[in-house]
């Protein structure tokens, strides 16, 4: 992929978490503090500061930017969380030629999403933004087409609304977090849209300036 | 040289208080430091304070780290793989509360036992 169109997938996903944040804190509100769309906006724009010189690195060392980036400017749980999943990505694909291939990318995420797992000593199932990663990389793995993972990951997010929370604020919650959709899910959700959108005009269309 | 303390909070005023109490239990027998907040005035933890903590903690004895909710020990744990290899293994978290814990820890570390010692004296004794 060219730079512009690297350039323009952080983009996409860095605006699609900022256009989204009060969303975001608004559910968090409802079952956690209250400062997820705040924590993530702040990282988004800590990456669309450095954007234009990470959309110059290769896709490796721009993941694992990426991941620091998060570490440092993103409070809470979601920092680690998110920045251990960029960061093992980026660690995954390094030794993998580039652009990836999609059995490559399937095998990168899985080995993040065990790291984010052990991160958060949780797994699916627990209300969590583990409940989209999981089935969105079993789906990668498999051979659904790439187009309909949006629609997936927007499914899967929507799926912890009845689940009863088990990790982090909302397991204080017990049975009142039920009812609420997980912050961190519909986050993770909003991402892949974002790139999935992305996507087609990044990789073919060379009109894109930075 | 003892074992150093840190204590991370979301809140800096939990985490100096925490301090304080510490202060009065071993004086400045015991390398400590705190952090808390989101660096912006609001509540929160920052693994860049968190580093800088350990920092100013250290001892070559290692230091016990003290946290109090999730995110806090997520971000704990980062800020430790961050250090330099040599460090990272004199770094632990005590899964204890955090007042508590923090006083214990400390207690602990002021009569001259090693990091695990402190760290099991914490985990043990909190209620």
């Amino acid at each position: 992929m060219s730079e512009t169109g690297t350039w323009a997938l952080i983009h996409a996903v860095a605006r699609s978490l900022i256009d989204h944040a009060d969303e975001l804190t608004e559910l968090d509100r409802a079952i956690g503090d209250g400062d997820h769309g705040i924590n993530m906006k702040r990282g988004a724009e800590a990456v669309l500061a450095k954007a234009d010189s990470l959309a110059a690195r290769p896709l490796a060392a721009l993941l694992h930017q990426c991941g620091m980036t998060l570490v440092m400017t993103v409070g809470g749980a979601s920092g680690p969380l998110y920045g251990t999943l960029l960061l093992e990505l980026g660690k995954a694909l390094q030794a993998q030629p580039e652009p990836p291939d999609r059995t490559s990318l399937a095998a990168a995420l899985g080995q993040a999403v065990l790291a984010v797992k052990a991160r958060g000593r949780s797994d699916a199932g627990q209300k969590t933004l583990l409940d989209v990663l999981v089935p969105l990389q079993q789906a990668l793995a498999g051979d659904q087409p790439l187009v309909t993972l949006g629609s997936l990951a927007l499914a899967a997010a929507e799926a912890t609304t009845p689940m009863l929370a088990r990790r982090g604020r909302a397991s204080f919650l017990g049975e009142r977090s039920i009812g609420h959709m997980d912050p961190g899910a519909r986050s993770s959700a909003l991402m892949v849209v974002a790139l999935l959108a992305a996507l087609p005009t990044a990789t073919t269309d060379p009109g894109l300036t930075p | 040289m003892t074992v150093g303390i840190v204590i991370v909070s979301h809140s800096p005023k939990v985490a100096e208080g925490t301090a304080d109490m510490v202060r009065q239990m071993v004086g400045t027998m015991v390398p400590l430091a705190w952090c808390g907040g989101d660096g912006q005035g609001g509540l929160g933890s920052e693994v860049g304070a968190i580093v800088s903590a350990i920092e100013a903690a250290w001892s070559d004895d290692g230091v016990a780290v003290l946290v109090d909710l999730g995110g806090a020990a997520m971000q704990a744990e980062m800020a430790i793989e961050l250090l330099d290899e040599e460090r990272r293994a004199r770094v632990q978290i005590c899964e204890a509360p955090l007042v508590e814990g923090a006083v214990i820890a400390a207690t602990e570390a002021s009569g001259g036992s090693e990091l695990a010692a402190v760290r099991a004296m914490a985990e043990q004794l909190s209620p």
